[in-house]
């Protein structure tokens, strides 16, 4: 921990505008990775279930996302700026939507059977469930990598003595933070979110009160799937996707839900953008960073570390609530 | 109405003697049941373990190209990769099977055994030169070359030894987050053996490509001249039935082991844990240790089995060591149902005859008479999304398995508890003896 961070120390006085610019590449890459985090502490949080389909879900909206927009929106980068704006919009709702729904067959298909089967049992479900979508995903996609023209422009926005702010960054923060927030209102203020919460303590008691408990499990699946879909049409934007794209950033995702807490929802934002960073430093041209080759174990590293150690993870909470 | 129910059943009974000694197949069922109860068990193996013996000998006898649904029967070379994997899926059921840990990286195992065969029996560390036993290697070649024999007993404890490593710190853990860190360690490993081809300069696993060519396994030169057993099975010209047999002792041995541990003290304390891990503790089985011993055993087979097919297939690739085999080993174990050991032999087999070679050949079967030519489909490309419909549809509808094991059945249908009451913890940990409900402790 000590050396970690006389590493970070010694790269910030050694070169200060490659470390700021690097900071915000970790910060847009955890928002990515805290849009996926929140599904797998969502579901978590009021099944006790590792959803491993999760990442999968994400890899097959991304995909949809892209046909969608080269297929069907035509967008390209030739396109005007309304154009872009509005398709992006409907975009983000057709792969939210999508991935919502996805997500929620699969709980209607695969778990809710098992609602009173072992633990084990669900999870090595969930497993196959990975598989079968991955291969759906297979089925009408193909195993190419898909990606879309340069919608929002690699470009910088402005740079600041060295550091340079990428119009990119400042797209998936832009589209991040109110998502964050609308999430956070739905869960901590509205009818459904306080249900949530009540499943995610006491199932038993909560359907005592007259919640309806399936129908508030398929709505967290619901609200999981489509910040998936978002996740995914934000890593579109920067990246390529294929089929298994979702098996490795699931994972990740996960480890940054386990690392905040898992289950507590500002848990696995702020263990999302500290995965994200450790990744953008890992990766990042400094002196001793390990390199891309290393990502994977340094995050399971980190994963398997927490989980020996301090398995209820940074924000410490106890409790799996929903807020 | 009881009497009558009497008078009815011996009625019946009276009915099926006179029926057994009418037809010849009932008398050799009545003559069947009084034999010992020993041969009984035993006769079904031998039959089983001789028409496999034998199968390198008859199988080109055997019709090969369109037979129905499967196409053709698998090669001997196929067939050695089939009985490996099988081990390998035999020495998952202890961890999986009997001890209840869900473990999604076992892949590790099968990693270490495969590199430490290469490592011990290669010319990979060019800048010594061991030789002890090796067979089949000119006396002067660099590298350690080591028997493959022995290897495969270094191996299988070297694997076993980071079972306990990777076990000690998690197996505190409970159901899916232990999981969740076997499966980290699953993918750590692959990931490390393909970069440590210059730590610090020192190529330990040579990186991508991996570390070729292993030696084979025979019986040097003395035995040959006084017994005729090969030297090297490389150099014959029938390799692939040796290494059939050998593969086929190999899980002999392996099968034999697990029955055997299953019956043993450990084996009712795995079960005992699997069924009630806070009862089985109450009971003074000291879970750490115990659970410790599943992960080693389990690894102790998968290193075995992984040098061996290293030296079959006379190297060690990163790009063999994936998560699907992972779970391809898991969906073995569930579907020939978790604990039993016949089960999972036969669904082994059958699923890994589909990985080799039977997803193939059973769409070259569906091309060639059922799809048109238009429609011709690519059943192999899709194998593990077909392993993941097994897996959620063997865990819908038949949770028990194919063959299950009874005791295993019976607490499927009647249900165990694997919620703790009471959290366990060490006298000297905080929280100990606190009143844990499903709701307020962590679930680690």
């Amino acid at each position: 921990m000590l050396v970690f961070f006389a590493w970070l120390g010694y790269n910030l006085q050694a070169d200060p505008p490659t470390f700021f610019t690097i900071f915000l590449i970790g910060l847009q890459q955890g928002s990515v990775y805290a849009l996926v985090a929140l599904g797998y502490t969502l579901v978590y949080g009021i099944l006790q279930l590792i959803n491993f389909a999760h990442g999968d879900v994400f890899a097959l909206t991304g995909l949809f996302a892209s046909s969608l927009i080269t297929n069907h929106f035509h967008l390209d980068e030739t396109s005007t700026a309304l154009t872009i704006t509005f398709g992006l919009l409907a975009v983000f709702l057709i792969a939210m939507a999508f991935g919502a729904i996805v997500n929620a067959t699969i709980e209607f298909v695969a778990y809710r059977r098992l609602r009173n089967a072992p633990r084990l049992a669900v999870l090595i479900t969930a497993v196959g469930m990975s598989f079968i979508v991955q291969n759906i995903s297979l089925v009408f996609f193909n195993v190419n990598f898909r990606s879309i023209p340069p919608l929002v422009s690699e470009g910088d926005v402005f740079t600041v003595g060295g550091v340079s702010l990428g119009w990119q960054t400042l797209f998936v923060v832009l589209v991040t933070i109110p998502v964050l927030i609308i999430l956070s209102w739905l869960v901590k203020n509205t009818r459904q979110g306080k249900a949530m919460r009540a499943t995610a303590q006491d199932p038993e008691a909560s359907a005592m009160m007259g919640i309806n408990v399936n129908r508030t499990i398929s709505f967290t699946f619901l609200l999981a799937g489509g910040l998936a879909g978002i996740g995914a049409v934000l890593f579109l934007v920067q990246f390529n996707v294929r089929y298994d794209t979702g098996f490795e950033l699931g994972l990740i995702a996960f480890t940054a839900a386990v690392l905040g807490g898992i289950g507590n929802l500002s848990g696995a934002v702020l263990g999302a953008i500290i995965i994200g960073m450790i990744q953008a430093f890992n990766e990042g041209p400094f002196l001793w960073a390990p390199g891309s080759d290393w990502t994977r174990s340094i995050v399971f590293g980190i994963l398997i570390a927490i989980l020996v150690f301090r398995p209820e993870g940074l924000l410490g909470e106890r409790t799996p609530e929903g807020g | 109405m009881a009497r009558r129910r009497d008078q009815a059943r011996s009625a019946y009974r009276s009915y099926r003697k006179q029926a057994a000694q009418r037809s010849g197949v009932h008398a050799l069922g009545a003559e069947w049941r009084k034999l010992p109860g020993p041969v009984r068990t035993f006769t079904p193996v031998v039959v089983l373990f001789t028409i496999a013996v034998l199968y390198p000998f008859y199988l080109s006898s055997l019709p090969s190209g369109n037979v129905p649904l499967i196409y053709s029967f698998p090669s001997v070379r196929s067939a050695v990769t089939i009985l490996v994997f099988t081990t390998m899926a035999v020495g998952l059921n202890v961890v999986v099977g009997y001890c209840g840990l869900l473990d999604l990286g076992y892949v590790a195992f099968y990693a270490i055994g495969a590199y430490t065969a290469g490592w011990l029996a290669s010319g990979q560390f060019q800048q010594v030169s061991f030789h002890f036993g090796s067979v089949g290697v000119s006396r002067d070649a660099r590298g350690i070359h080591i028997s493959i024999w022995l290897v495969l007993i270094i191996a299988a404890l070297l694997t076993a030894y980071g079972g306990v490593l990777i076990g000690l710190p998690t197996l505190r853990l409970r159901g899916d987050y232990l999981a969740i860190v076997t499966l980290g360690f699953g993918e750590i490993i692959p990931q490390f053996v393909r970069n440590a081809d210059s730590l610090h300069g020192f190529n330990l696993t040579n990186g991508t490509f991996g570390i070729s060519p292993i030696d084979s396994p025979g019986f040097g030169t003395r035995l040959h001249t006084a017994l005729g057993l090969p030297v090297a099975y490389s150099q014959e010209f029938t390799a692939d039935r040796l290494f059939f047999w050998s593969a086929l002792g190999l899980l002999l041995v392996t099968i034999f082991c697990c029955i055997r541990l299953r019956d043993s003290r450990l084996g009712r304390a795995w079960i005992a844990i699997r069924e009630d891990e806070t009862a089985a503790g109450a009971m003074g089985i000291p879970l750490m240790r115990t659970k410790t011993w599943a992960y080693a055993i389990g690894a102790f087979f998968g290193g075995a089995a992984g040098a061996f097919i290293a030296s079959f297939n006379a190297g060690a690739f990163p790009s063999q060591f994936s998560f699907n085999i992972s779970v391809f080993l898991l969906c073995m174990v569930i579907l020939g149902g978790m604990g039993s050991i016949w089960g999972v032999v036969v669904a082994g087999v059958i699923l890994s005859w589909l990985n080799v070679e039977g997803l193939a050949n059973i769409g070259t079967w569906l091309n060639d008479n059922i799809f048109p030519q238009s429609h011709q489909i690519e059943v192999a490309k899709y194998q593990f999304g077909i392993y993941g419909i097994i897996i959620v549809l063997m865990m819908m509808f038949r949770p028990q398995g194919l063959i299950p094991e009874a005791r295993r059945k019976r607490e499927i249908e009647e249900g165990t508890r694997d919620e703790p009451l009471y959290e366990m913890r060490g006298a000297d940990e905080p929280g100990a003896g606190e009143r844990g409900s499903p709701g307020q402790v962590p679930r680690g």
